[in-house]
């Protein structure tokens, strides 16, 4: 097993130049893809340093995604829990509901700037493939959506909207036929297609340079929430709080804070029924470091390494790895990573309706469960920042179904 | 928990913006660790694998490599095709390791991974099967073809050293290219085993020339960029990278992905010291319904492969 890593001085130097965050991430990948990853990590070098790029991609963040996105002060939740104050960046106010659209802006407008004119996504709720459609549309790039043909059957609602804007839904039929098995296949594709190609990954799994791209690419959500916490109550937070599936919205509300020791560090993980229960998708709570999807990190494997399947009431937070970044973070013990079920997570979401009038993501929910017990353990003058990452418009017939409840 | 001591820190706007320093962020392409101590003792020694291509070298020969995912069709039927495979003609078996990710196969692959796996097999299963083989072939090179994770939650040591006294003689870890390789490469080296690479035609010169120093047994390269089994297979364009690619590896050369016939593997010949063929095959196996029609079809599909191969090097000889 890895030892224990001390913490560094400075947050900000990760990952390395060959995408290593300490021991995790790097490029675990077949030959034919390395140089498809050389090419892309000079292409974003370049273009994140672009003046223009940078200013194209501010412009389209304000008029076409709702940027910046407020920090609400949950008053009556906060009053309802009696302890501390529980306050929310409203990602799910973004243009097609939740965080995921600063990723795919981010990488659309990289795969235009390369000049290609395709893209392909993987998805597993749909809402990746949704905002990976949404930005194809906008820049009108060919779009191609691998989704397990479980998630089809389970997310139909998105795969409709998918279609709408334009985009090709394949149906992944391989192995467990969810959202890894939907990586798999987009990468295999990305391999066999990259003259004309860009796979544009929903979250900052993968190999380098995608964990660090889409953490880059989110932590707008972060800068911004580090300046509001400023100009709106004249500090920054005890806590911070998020879900993590993968972990693209938790990496881009914490990075910009890590090198704030002050402030404590949550990120909820998928407990399902249970850890004990082995159906939940907890990969940094309850399973151990290997090798998937091009990278070292956390991983919910059998004993032989087989990855194994995993269960959460949120389509969105159903992946047996985890951003190799939240790896590091937990071994040098900068950031908390606990477990939430799926009975709290629904809990929170009907707490959170009836106090302050928003249906959150069931994905969110679990940020939000987490940050109502925290607050039971914290004075009133205290503030947690949670992640709000989507609205949960589509997660409505879900939850209809799982009370027991025909539309 | 009690309240932290507060301050407020603002952090200059350009390392806020993207939370990187330059020097974190130059390119990523490849760079190669350096010879482990141990490397230079195990290629000296005259491992099956080297004996293997040096008869060849020697006798004009095509090497002719089947692959095989251990476990498929049947765990029980493995050894008895090894050894068929052998009888028509296989120079190399690469024996497949099933993973529940292999993200570098074809649907054919993917498909008999799964059935290996909900038959059971797992990594002690594979060195059983190896140990079994072996225990009836002195000879034949068997190597490990698969992904790292199976081996990471074995444990690499225990690994090495149950593969090593199993028989095994090499590892291709598809997803370990040799920019990973550090921490590995020492265990396997203690244990003789060899690291097999993949180079592929968008192997950068400077990548091949890393790779020619740290090659091991063969030098894996793939036909064309894509996934095993596709009807990529372009010949005159493999032609043309793999003579590149002879200018800078000189560990021998085996050519695979995407070769389905024995014209195939005979064009490929006249560039490549072996020839590789796993999909193909393991189609036809996929359709015994036994041992006995497993391995009548492991002969029935090298065989003819293996005749092709030798009439066209006597060929060139003359
Ligand atoms: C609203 C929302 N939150 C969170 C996630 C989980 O992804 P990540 O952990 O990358 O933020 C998803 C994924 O679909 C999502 O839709």
């Amino acid at each position: 097993m890895l030892e224990p890593i001390e913490a560094p001085a400075d947050f900000f130097t990760q990952p390395d130049a060959r995408g290593h965050f300490g021991p995790y991430g790097g490029q675990f990948v077949a030959d034919t893809l390395m140089a498809p990853l050389a090419e892309l990590t000079v292409a974003y070098e370049e273009a994140r340093r672009d003046p223009a790029f940078i200013a194209e991609l501010d412009k389209d963040l304000k008029h076409y995604v709702g940027r910046p996105s407020p920090i609400y002060h949950a008053e009556r939740l906060s009053a309802a829990v009696g302890g501390a104050q529980i306050l929310l960046k409203r990602e799910d106010l973004n243009h097609t509901g939740a965080h995921k659209i600063n990723n795919t802006i981010g990488q659309g407008m990289l795969a235009r700037r390369m000049g290609k004119t395709r893209i392909i996504a993987e998805t597993g709720a749909g809402q990746h493939g949704v905002a990976s459609a949404t930005v194809a549309a906008r820049l009108g790039l060919e779009c191609v959506v691998y989704m397990g043909a479980t998630d089809i059957e389970r997310q139909s609602i998105n795969v409709f909207r998918m279609k709408l804007l334009g985009a090709t839904v394949v149906p992944v039929t391989s192995g467990s036929q969810t959202l890894k098995d939907a990586l798999n296949e987009a990468m295999r594709d990305w391999v066999t297609n990259v003259h004309n190609t860009f796979y544009i990954i929903g979250t900052v799994a993968g190999p380098h340079p995608y964990p660090m791209m889409v953490r880059d690419f989110n932590a707008v959500v972060g800068r911004e929430a580090r300046v509001q916490m400023i100009e709106q109550f004249g500090r920054l937070p005890h806590a911070l709080v998020a879900c993590v599936g993968g972990g693209s919205n938790a990496i881009g509300l914490f990075h910009p804070f890590l090198n704030d020791r002050e402030v404590a560090i949550y990120g909820a993980e998928a407990a399902g029924h249970g850890l004990d229960s082995g159906k939940h998708a907890a990969s940094i709570s309850a399973g151990r470091p290997g090798v998937l999807h091009g990278n070292r990190t956390y991983l919910l494997c059998d004993e032989y390494g087989q990855v194994t399947e995993t269960h959460s009431v949120s389509a969105g937070l159903d992946y047996p790895g985890v951003g190799p970044e939240h790896a590091w973070l937990k071994d040098t013990g900068r950031a908390q990573y606990v477990g939430i079920t799926d009975d709290e997570a629904m809990a929170a979401f009907h707490q959170l309706a009836r106090c302050e009038g928003i249906l959150a993501a069931l994905e969110s929910s679990h940020a939000i469960a987490q940050a109502i017990k925290l607050a039971r353990t914290l004075p009133r003058d205290q503030l947690i920042l949670a992640n709000l990452s989507g609205r949960g418009d589509k997660d409505v017939q879900t939850i209809a179904r799982l009370e027991g409840i025909s539309l | 928990m009690p309240a932290p001591a507060f301050h407020v820190k603002i952090v200059p706007d350009d390392t806020m913006r993207w939370g990187l320093t330059p020097e974190t962020c130059t390119g990523s392409a490849g760079r190669c660790s350096a010879n482990s101590p141990n490397q230079l003792e195990s290629r000296s020694r005259m491992n099956r694998i080297d004996k293997t291509f040096a008869a060849l070298k020697q006798t004009g020969r095509t090497g002719l490599v089947p692959f095989i995912t251990a476990g498929d069709p049947d765990a029980a039927w493995t050894t008895a095709i090894m050894h068929a495979l052998v009888a028509a003609g296989a120079d190399v078996i690469e024996l497949g390791v099933p993973f529940s990710d292999p993200m570098a196969d074809g649907p054919v692959i993917q498909k008999s991974s799964e059935r290996a796996l909900a038959r059971g097999m797992n990594l002690h299963g594979v060195l059983e099967l190896v140990r079994s083989f072996r225990s009836e072939d002195a000879q034949t090179p068997i190597v490990l073809m698969g992904y790292l994770n199976p081996i990471e939650y074995f444990g690499w040591e225990r690994f090495a050293g149950l593969a090593a006294a199993a028989g095994v003689d090499g590892v291709l870890l598809v997803d370990c290219p040799p920019e990973e390789a550090d921490s590995v490469r020492p265990v396997l080296d203690q244990h003789q085993l060899a690291q097999i690479f993949l180079a592929s035609p968008t192997t950068t010169p400077a990548r091949l020339a890393k790779m020619a120093a740290l090659a091991q047994g063969y030098v894996y390269y793939v036909s064309f960029a894509g996934i095993t089994g596709a009807d990529r297979l372009a010949l005159d364009d493999v032609h043309q990278k793999i003579a590149a690619a002879r200018k800078v590896i000189h560990a021998p050369l085996a050519v695979g992905f995407g070769i389905k016939s024995a014209e195939q593997a005979v064009a490929l010949a006249a560039d490549a010291d072996a020839v590789v063929i796993g999909s193909a095959l393991v189609e036809q196996l996929a359709l015994a319904g036994d041992q006995e029609a497993a391995v009548r079809a492991a002969t029935r599909f090298l065989a003819p492969i293996r005749s092709a191969l030798d009439a066209a090097s006597k060929l060139k000889a003359a």
